[in-house]
Order: C-alpha cells, then sequence, then structure tokens
C-alpha cells in the first residue's frame, strides 16, 4: 500500500506486467491479439510522442517510418527468406536511414513548415508503396507474409500447445518492451534533456554550445526506428502489409492517440493507444462511423482537454483538492 | 519519345484546366492561411461540401442551364454560412494556441465531414450533369479541350483577376490585408478583426465550395474527395508560397501541368513527381516560389 501510494507509475506498471506475461494463461485468443495491436500501437504512439513531446516536432508524416518498416521487414522475410530476427532490425535500420535523409532536411525547418515538410516525404514514400507494383505489390500490398518460425520451442514438451499467436505475443512484448525501455532510459539521459531544451529554447541551446539540428535529427532517426519496428511487427502480425500503413490518415491517427493520452506524458501515449483500440473495436460492432467518433474525440480534445487522458487525473485532482501536481507538462 | 505538337497542346490544355480549377480551391487556402496563420485541413471537406450540396440543390430546382448555374452558387453560399458558423462559434476559440492543437483541430472536422457526408448521400457515387450549353467539345488542328474545361480555364483566371482586385483596388481588401500583417493595430484603429477573420474564413471556403462544386461535373462525387484533395491543394500553396494569391496562381499551373504530363510519361511515378516536387520546394524555398514569409 504504501508501495502503491509513493510510486503510482511504477506499481502500475509492475502489475500491468504481470498481467501481460500470464495474459495467454487465462484470457481467450481475442484477448492476446487485442493485447498483440495495443502493445505495437503503443510503441508506435510513444516513438511519435518522442518527437512531439518532447522534440516539440510535430512530425505529420511519422507514419512513412512505420510503413517502410513494415515494408522492408515482410519483404526481407517473404522475398529474401530472412529470418524475423535478421529482417527486423534491418527493417527499424532502413527505416533510421529514410529518416536520416528526410530528416537532416527537416530539422532545418520549423513549425508548420516543418509538419509540412514531413507530410511531404511520407507522400513520396506512400505513392512508392501505392504505385511501385513490381516492388510492393501496389495497392493490393502483400500478403502472406510468414510467422516467425517456432518449431524450436515447440520441441520442448511443456511448450508444445502453444500456438504460433501466442509465441508472437510473447515476441512483441518482449520487443515493445525493450525499445519503450531505451525511448524511457534516453529520455532522461543527457540527451533527452538536451531535446526537451532544444524544444523550449533552440537559440539559448545554440550559444552554450548545443548543436541543435544535431540533437533533433538524432531523435528524428531514433523515433523512426522505433516506428520501423512498430511497423516490422505489425505486418508480421497482421500477416500483410498496405499502403494505408504509410498514409497521412495513419499518421493523423498516431497523432491524435498522443494527444488522446497526453503529449506531455511518458506513458499517456501507450495508455491513448489502448483507449483507441479498446473505442475501435466496442464501437465498431455498434456503428460504421469510425470516422466521426475519432473526430468527435479528437475534437472534444483540442477543445477542452489539452493535457490527454493523462491529464485528466490532474486535472480533476487539481480542481476538487486545489493542490498542483508534480506530473503535466513534460519532465 | 517524339514530341508531337498537337498532344503537347492536348496535355498542356488538360493540365491548365485542371490547375484553374485547383487554383480556386488554392487560393481560399492560401487567403486563410495568410490572414489567419490557420493550415486548414477543413478545406478538402469544404470542397466536398460544395460537390454534394450542387447535386442536392440541382435535385430540388432541376437541372439545366439555369438550375446548374443556381446550385452551383447556392452550393457555396451554404458552405460559406457553415463555414462562418463555425468560425464564430469553434475557431475563435483556437487563436494563440499551439499550431498543433489548431491543425488537429481542422483535421477533426474533416474526419466528422467525411462521415456526415456518408450519412446524407450514402457511399455510392454521384454525378452531376454539365450546363447543356457547355457540353461538346471544339477542335482546332488536332487540339480538342472540352467546353466544360475552357469554361474552368477562364473561371480560375476571373477568379485571379476578381482577388487581385478586391486584395489590391478596394478598402475591403486593404483591411484584409492589414490584418495578416498585424492584427493588434488593426484592432486598435477600430476595426472590428474578428468580423474580418470570419468574413475571410468563409471567403476561403466559398472558393472551395465553389471548386467543388465545378468539378463536380467532369468527376465522380465521392465521400473520399475531400482528403484526397486536401493533399495536392496542400502541395499547391506549398509551391506557390503560403499566404500568396499569386503563388497559388503559380503552384496550381505547376502542379496541373506536372501531373498531366506525368500521367503521360510516366505514369506509375506521376505522385511521385508531385510529393518530389513539394519537396524541393521545401528544402531549397521553404518560403516557396513567390511568398516571402519567414521561415525558419
Amino acid at each position: 500500500m504504501i508501495m502503491l501510494k509513493k510510486h503510482p507509475i511504477g506499481s502500475a506498471l509492475t502489475i500491468l506486467a504481470v498481467v501481460l506475461i500470464f495474459l495467454p494463461s487465462f484470457a481467450s485468443n481475442n484477448y492476446v491479439n487485442f493485447a498483440t495491436d495495443a502493445l505495437i500501437l503503443a510503441l508506435l504512439a510513444i516513438s511519435l510522442n518522442f518527437l512531439v513531446g518532447y522534440g516539440g516536432m510535430v512530425s505529420f508524416g511519422h507514419a512513412a517510418y512505420y510503413g517502410v518498416g513494415a515494408y522492408a521487414c515482410a519483404l526481407l522475410m517473404k522475398n529474401m527468406g530472412l529470418p524475423f530476427s535478421l529482417a527486423l532490425p534491418a527493417a527499424a535500420g532502413l527505416a533510421a536511414a529514410v529518416a536520416l535523409f528526410a530528416g537532416y532536411f527537416c530539422v532545418q525547418l520549423t513549425k508548420v513548415y516543418f509538419s509540412m515538410l514531413t507530410l511531404a516525404f511520407a507522400q513520396i514514400v506512400w505513392a512508392i508503396c501505392y504505385r511501385w507494383d513490381g516492388l510492393t505489390g501496389g495497392d493490393q500490398g502483400l500478403s502472406g507474409i510468414p510467422y516467425p518460425d517456432f518449431s524450436w520451442l515447440k520441441s520442448f514438451p511443456a511448450l508444445a500447445d502453444v500456438t504460433d499467436g501466442q509465441f508472437f505475443y510473447y515476441v512483441v512484448l518482449l520487443i515493445v518492451t525493450a525499445c519503450v525501455g531505451l525511448a524511457f532510459v534516453l529520455i532522461r539521459s543527457p540527451f533527452g534533456r538536451c531535446l526537451i531544451a532544444a524544444r523550449e529554447n533552440p537559440q539559448r541551446c545554440t550559444f552554450i554550445g548545443l548543436n541543435v539540428h544535431a540533437i533533433q535529427l538524432t531523435a528524428f532517426c531514433i523515433a523512426a526506428a522505433l516506428a520501423g519496428v512498430a511497423g516490422g511487427l505489425f505486418g508480421v502480425y497482421n500477416r500483410g502489409v498496405y499502403p494505408d500503413f504509410a498514409e497521412y490518415t495513419k499518421g493523423a491517427e498516431v497523432l491524435i492517440i498522443v494527444l488522446l493520452g497526453g503529449s506531455g506524458t511518458f506513458w499517456g501515449p501507450a495508455i491513448g493507444a489502448a483507449v483507441l483500440l479498446w473505442l475501435h473495436q466496442e464501437t465498431g460492432a455498434v456503428t460504421e462511423y469510425w470516422g466521426a467518433i475519432l473526430g468527435l474525440i479528437l475534437a472534444t480534445l483540442t477543445l477542452a482537454l489539452p493535457d490527454g487522458v493523462a491529464g485528466l487525473g490532474g486535472m480533476l485532482k487539481r480542481k476538487l483538492f486545489g493542490k498542483p501536481t508534480a506530473e503535466g507538462g513534460a519532465p | 519519345m517524339q514530341l508531337d505538337v498537337a498532344l503537347f497542346a492536348n496535355q498542356t490544355l488538360s493540365g491548365l484546366s485542371t490547375a484553374m480549377l485547383m487554383f480556386i480551391a488554392a487560393a481560399g487556402l492560401s487567403l486563410v492561411f495568410g490572414v489567419l496563420r490557420l493550415l486548414n485541413f477543413a478545406h478538402g471537406s469544404f470542397f466536398m461540401f460544395g460537390a454534394y450540396l450542387a447535386w442536392q440543390v440541382s435535385s430540388w430546382i432541376g437541372g439545366g442551364e439555369f438550375g446548374f448555374w443556381l446550385s452551383v452558387l447556392i452550393a457555396a453560399a451554404m458552405v460559406a454560412a457553415l463555414a462562418g458558423i463555425i468560425e464564430s462559434l469553434v475557431f475563435k476559440r483556437l487563436y494563440g494556441r499551439p499550431e498543433l492543437i489548431q491543425l488537429l483541430f481542422t483535421y477533426s472536422l474533416t474526419l466528422i465531414a467525411g462521415d456526415a457526408v456518408k450519412k446524407l448521400w450514402g457511399s455510392q457515387p454521384l454525378s452531376l450533369a454539365r450546363p447543356p450549353s457547355l457540353i461538346g467539345s471544339f477542335e482546332m488542328g488536332g487540339v480538342t479541350l472540352p467546353y466544360y474545361n475552357f469554361f474552368l480555364l477562364c473561371a480560375g483566371l476571373a477568379t485571379a483577376g476578381i482577388l487581385w482586385y478586391v486584395m489590391q483596388r478596394t478598402r475591403i481588401g486593404m483591411v484584409v490585408r492589414a490584418a495578416a500583417v498585424d492584427r493588434e493595430m488593426l484592432q486598435l484603429l477600430g476595426t472590428r478583426v474578428k468580423v474580418v477573420y470570419c468574413a475571410v474564413f468563409s471567403t476561403g471556403a466559398f472558393l472551395a465550395a465553389l471548386a467543388g462544386a465545378l468539378v463536380a461535373p467532369t468527376t465522380s462525387i465521392v465521400p473520399g474527395m475531400g482528403a484526397e484533395v486536401i493533399i495536392p491543394l496542400f502541395i499547391i500553396v506549398v509551391i506557390g508560397g503560403m499566404g500568396s494569391i499569386w503563388g497559388a496562381l503559380l503552384g496550381s499551373i505547376i502542379y496541373g501541368v506536372t501531373l498531366s504530363f506525368g500521367i503521360l510519361w510516366f505514369p506509375q511515378f506521376s505522385l511521385f513527381a508531385v510529393a518530389a516536387l513539394m519537396v524541393v520546394i521545401l528544402i531549397f524555398r521553404p518560403q516557396g516560389l513567390v511568398g516571402e514569409v519567414q521561415t525558419r
């Protein structure tokens, strides 16, 4: 109980970790699939928040790197027969390389011009995915992406009746945890502090000898690599990759998730991802107008809740007890 | 490939008529950005509503010569009124907020508009007949141009002329330009800036809806058209320079001609080409070919 009060986030994460580790043993496949989906989306949202929340760089083209990761991983596995364990890092590396090129030009611009250039690069990636039939399958996309080979694990008698989907869930859990952990450490490292400083006052940073553009470019590449990992994972989970992975509407959806969760917090976007995914699933049964629902959520958020759902707790606390909270705004 | 003169002229003319139509909408987007400093994602939705409302109004009052032109004007006026209401009720809360918030709010409108259109008119494509006087096409030395496309060319040029005249030669234009430069000073001098903002926003929406209604006879009206048109519009205003009317004109021409020759010579890469054009302009001249705004 004391632990809970002292470290609410740490406790919540511990409980979450325990639930996630044992999820396949007590929950049905639907829940496992949902958790896989949510974990991947959470990684994507956290990677975008790295740029938006901490770097102050509003990328409208983050879906491009998700798309690059997804297509690269799928093509390497399907066409070149590379194992997943090599294809995924290669996909992340390619996403980072594309980001290094695009980001070099993007970070020279600020505000709306930055957003426009990220969008323009994303349109290029999308156009390639959509029209280069020979490589990417054009608007039909690529289907039949193989699962990683789990047969060596199944040779253990104890694991014999674990399904491929369940194995892949653990792969996703492991990789997402590692990536999110990396992002968490990076934000708290001197590099992360520099990134926040570059957002707050780029001119001052330049005067004290920090290379603002280099810091921002590094963050851009890291975020792209993490998005590439998310894309690679989702392509395999989905058993197919399609051009709309790289479309600007996907990038906008992730921005909505970040905003929904709260761009000023580290864990907010992950919550946003789970909430949005759950809403999508629940409303899908009732209405076909998911776009309008998403639009109404976004309109409400922009007009009334700028700190997102994660900020809601703080806001209520302030209203109810009149106490300022420690959380709120980027650390 | 041998360059055929007639083919060249045909592609140029078809590119230019697309360009002029896009210009009408892009001018509105650029005007709103120039004055309100707001990059309006919902501009594509206004375009789409223009098309749907023109179809709706003409189904009420009947097609034909008179019916067509009246429906186009009524549709554009309805969208302008709608935009005015949205601006005065909701948008005014957003001025001064971070750009991300403004951008995402306009994006939320496009999401809602896309589904509203589906709910109101269904997902089936609709079509609007051309006015009887503009059916058919004329030929001259191997060059074929439908009358309607010729009309679009003229309409775009006329829009450019009218906008230039109003912005540069009238008192209203002067006030609008002043609002773009220094909002507070204008307010202190006794102009109601709120009214100017509202008027500019609904004029922008009027232009978008006008373009949407005019494009309707050349294509099919579908719920996705708003989301589809906004990216080319962004590309156009970025090429020309955000906030500049002449920039929008130049941007439209470059866009239209690139696309029309791109489709002819390398159909696989025409989408790629226009996006690449936007990238190149943003890298080397982020203020656009005509613009002078501070960008860094």
